[in-house]
């Protein structure tokens, strides 16, 4: 019996002192027509050993690929160390916070967490995470329009060029609270957000602009220009960037004038592994003046009985657990472990670390896009600086470039034709400083020999 | 101290970063840092070693007894986590086509017919990536059904005033009114109370079952059709299915939409508060408007269902396919388990509560709801000893500390006064539970004697009671250096 420690004996004892002639009767008020089915879908259990085989087979069908794929989830270096210390029992196993003198470890990390994040973004204050980067821009909406006093209209505008899966999971949010969010378009020659289509709006009743750094091409935004706009038309900003690229650009609390008001994004750059997808974090920093309307949990540093300092859940009256249907959000959990990773990693790589990191990447990415570009029929799609991705265009269907070097296994890029329609044949590309220079003279011979053919 | 503290200016971990850095000339200098982030400056073993003892002052499933009611604070088998790092799996792009993805394609897969299957639901999605989100997407579906049929006069979402915050907190996030209906005092909820509020203003209930008071809601069946003849759609919240795993299955109880907490019942890590996931299973009516991506199989290949093949599908609602580092570790955990170790489950957490709830009732503790069966929890109250003796749930629960056990969830829910919510789990041994009935023994006869001992609780963790006015009053929640 996996992981039930009982004997027979010792169940017999139990249901003696129970009162009970079987672990049967202990259902005795659960209506027995409701008892009564088989469950033969549901393949038996395996000892340890034969799961372990099935997983590493079905691991080596996914394996030895050359990933060339950003778009929002990128492969960084981490450091051993990281993740066998994220993984030990004590920080693995250790549940939500709440009885703070037995969890001082986990809160004093995510306090030093809030405190990295918020130098990393050049902002106030941070919370302790949300789920993702998608779900923190929802989550960012909805702080906005609650936070900005002045504005009624509960209209946001949202950049064309922000990730499609971002600007997708923020309207399956909000959608239900009469939230209106407006796309504004990319010049089709920089994929910059057209500040002249912005200023349409110029003198309306707007809550936020949503502002990205690098945006989904990976194209550097004015990000000064949009936030000073922002400011002038009485509207809050939501950053949503890179938190690697940060090591290097100038940070959103540095924006425009004022910097912005809430900056989020995806965390997954700081140490968090590929994983297809998650679990990731999400992380929000904000201003102090708006720290009431953060969403999820955030940790306070405090002082005990005698006077020595230790950490806490604080503000907790934001919550789920004690506002119930007036809370700020109904988030409950938060991604503890990732964001045990994500401080670990942060430490051992420091500021100089990091922006070594980030710019590596860069500088693997540019050795990728010259030698890609250097094929006849291939492209630069933007007349922009860019950081770590960029967008080629190609002079046949991106369907024909993907299948034929999946087939050796190179793994060419994200495919924009169903978001992006108007860029015609063009994918989003990107390596970072893990990749292999191997890896990009293999792509580069292979898309070279399929366009010359 | 912090690890800011232990900075020295130059100080890094050399191994971990290129040994230069690289240029940054094609960048317009205006979008450059002009100074770097202040982070820790420190060496890799330092780092190595704060959060090494970091980890040391917590309380964890691996290292203490941890009853925490309605979190299912089970053991976290170790194979799950190295087996879904392994290579192949922990560095798979999300965008990786289909192609390249089959072995974790199947997977996914596999995860969803089980699921389905232990719960009686016609089909799973396993994006939502938190209890929370589960509730959300469940609550946004029934929404979308009622939209699609032009019901659009239903607005209110049915909810027990004992039921988990995150119940009226979701159903407001998709733009519900909230109307409370009271539970009795045997535990169950009040029927004729929910007769009052059943309308044409109903668009569903949320319940739990086992409920949040630890029963088992014996006129389910019952409750299930006074909702669908009022128009009603009901909600499972599954916080409780380790109570019912392979015994019960909440689609044959009437339900139209669940979610799962696998961080509960599949033994997924909580992670000191996250990640969890939190799938969800629809009846047949609303199986249109499950939450993308979910993954589909056609006899020999397996593919990712998008948007496209889903038209009227409540959305996404993560950038990616939820936390499918967590799916992996429930599906490694749910073929390890197999289908008679489902079953047990259910069987030995409710066999370890009961037996817990007898002694304790022995012992002189009162039980909230004495003449019910425990199910894979109960509630005891200690009013009592906060009357007589002036000393309270919070105070029990600081002092159990000092005994080496994590106290059970403690004022949740609501509705009963000084309680105790304590959940064993499965996989304590009877030690384990005789050990803590018989802390509790101690500290009741401390509370009689020293009462002071135990109101000041703990005295043997980092910390003492800690100043939580003082933590929202003179909020410090970022490190500043002093100047």
């Amino acid at each position: 019996m996996p992981f039930i420690p009982h004997t027979e004996e010792e169940v017999r004892h139990m249901l003696d002192t129970i009162g009970a002639n079987s672990i049967d009767d202990l259902f005795d008020e659960i209506p027995a027509d409701l008892r009564s089915f088989s469950l033969d879908g549901i393949p038996e259990g395996l000892p340890e050993m034969e799961v372990a085989h099935l997983m590493h087979e079905r691991a080596r069908k996914d394996s030895n690929v050359h990933c060339f794929i950003g778009a929002g989830a990128y492969d960084h270096h981490i450091p051993a160390a990281v993740w066998e210390i994220a993984t030990r029992g004590e920080f693995y196993s250790a549940y939500t916070p709440y009885q703070a003198e037995a969890s001082q470890g986990t809160l004093q990390l995510l306090y030093e967490y809030q405190s990295m994040m918020s130098a990393l973004m050049g902002m106030d204050v941070s919370n302790a995470s949300l789920y993702d980067g998608a779900s923190a821009l929802g989550e960012a909406i909805l702080m906005a329009i609650r936070a900005h006093r002045k504005s009624k209209s509960k209209k946001i505008l949202v950049p064309k060029s922000l990730h499609p899966a971002y600007r997708q999971a923020a309207n399956a949010i909000v959608k239900n609270q009469d939230i209106e969010l407006i796309e504004i378009p990319f010049e089709n020659a920089t994929g910059k957000t057209s500040l002249d289509a912005l200023s349409e709006y110029a003198g309306a009743d707007i809550t936020a602009l949503v502002i990205g750094q690098p945006n989904f091409f990976g194209v550097l935004e004015d990000v000064d220009a949009l936030t000073r706009w922002a400011e002038e038309n009485n509207a809050m900003t939501i950053a949503v960037v890179n938190p690697l690229a940060m090591s290097i650009l100038k940070p959103p609390g540095q924006w425009g004038e004022n910097g912005v008001d809430i900056a989020c994004g995806e965390g997954q750059p700081l140490g968090i592994p590929l994983s297809s997808g998650g679990p990731y974090f999400g992380f929000m920093c904000a201003t102090q003046k708006i720290v009431r309307q953060m969403p999820g949990r955030i940790i306070g540093r405090t002082v005990d009985l005698d006077g020595k300092p230790g950490f806490s859940l604080t503000l907790q009256a934001r919550e789920q657990h004690i506002r119930r249907s007036k809370a700020t959000s109904n988030i409950c959990t938060n991604q503890g472990l990732m964001v045990t990773a994500a401080t670990i990693h942060m430490s051992m790589m420091g500021a100089e670390g990091l922006a070594r990191a980030a710019a590596g990447s860069h500088d693997k990415h540019r050795k990728l896009v010259s030698g890609l570009s250097a094929i006849k029929g291939v492209g630069v799609k933007f007349d922009s600086p860019v950081f770590n991705e960029t967008v080629i265009s190609l002079p046949v269907e991106n369907a024909t470039v993907l299948e034929a070097l999946a087939a050796d296994n190179v793994l060419a890029g994200f495919d924009l034709k169903k978001d992006y329609p108007e860029l015609g044949n063009a994918l989003l590309v990107c390596s970072t400083e893990k990749q292999g220079d191997a890896s990009i003279d293999l792509f580069v011979e292979k898309l070279g020999t399929l366009l010359a053919s | 101290m912090l690890i800011f503290e232990q900075s020295s200016k130059g100080r890094r971990a050399h191994a971990q970063s290129p040994a230069a850095m690289a240029s940054l000339d094609d960048l317009p200098a205006d979008m450059l840092r002009k100074a770097p982030p202040l982070m820790p400056e420190v060496s890799e073993m330092q780092a190595v070693r704060h959060y090494t003892r970091l980890s040391q002052k917590n309380f964890s499933i691996d290292t203490h007894f941890y009853p925490l009611g309605s979190c299912t604070m089970k053991y976290n088998p170790r194979a799950c986590n190295s087996l879904s790092m392994l290579p192949g799996l922990v560095d798979r792009h999300p965008y990786a086509p289909d192609s390249h993805s089959q072995g974790f394609l199947s997977c996914m897969h596999d995860l969803q017919e089980i699921l389905k299957e232990v719960t009686g639901m016609k089909a799973v999605s396993l994006s939502p990536m938190a209890g929370a989100q589960g509730e959300f997407a469940g609550v946004a579906m029934i929404k979308a059904y009622h939209d699609a049929r032009n019901d659009t006069a239903r607005n209110e979402i049915i909810v027990p005033d004992a039921a988990h915050g995150t119940n009226p907190a979701s159903a407001v996030m998709c733009g519900y009114k909230i109307k409370e209906i009271p539970t009795r005092d045997d535990g169950d909820i009040d029927v004729n109370a929910l007769k009052q509020v059943l309308g044409p203003q109903t668009a569903g209930i949320m319940l739990t079952n086992p409920s949040t008071v630890g029963v088992f809601e014996r006129r389910i069946q019952e409750i299930a059709a006074l909702v669908h003849d009022a128009g009603g759609l009901l909600y499972y919240d599954g916080a409780n299915l380790n109570a019912i795993l392979g015994k019960v299955r909440p689609g044959d109880m009437g339900f139209d939409v669940i979610h799962m907490n696998l961080h509960k019942t599949f033994s997924t890590p909580h992670g000191g508060g996250g990640p969890g996931a939190g799938p969800v299973g629809v009846s047949e009516r609303l199986e249109p408007f499950l939450p993308i991506p979910m993954v589909d199989y056609d006899g020999t290949q397996y593919r990712f269902v998008t948007a496209d093949d889903r038209p009227q599908s409540i959305g996404r609602l993560s950038a990616f396919a939820g936390n499918a580092g967590i799916l992996l570790r429930a599906y490694i955990y749910a073929r390890l388990l197999g289908r008679e170790g489902m079953t047990r489950v259910a069987e030995y957490s409710t066999l370890n509560a009961n037996y817990m709830l007898k002694k304790m009732k022995a012992a002189g503790f009162e039980a909230a709801y004495p003449e019910r069966r425990a199910t894979h929890e109960f509630i005891i109250t200690l009013r009592k000893e906060a009357r007589d003796l002036g000393v309270n749930a919070m105070d029990f629960a600081k002092r159990l500390l000092d005994y080496g056990v994590h106290a059970p969830t403690t004022y949740f829910p609501l509705l009963v006064p000084e309680c105790f919510l304590i959940e064993p789990t499965e996989t304590e041994s009877i030690d384990s539970l005789d050990n803590f009935i018989e802390a509790m023994i101690q500290i009741r006869e401390e509370a009689r004697n020293e009462a002071d001992r135990v109101k000041g609780a703990p005295y043997t963790l980092p910390v003492r009671r800690l100043d939580d006015v003082k933590a929202a009053r003179e909020l410090d929640i970022a490190w500043k250096p002093t100047e």
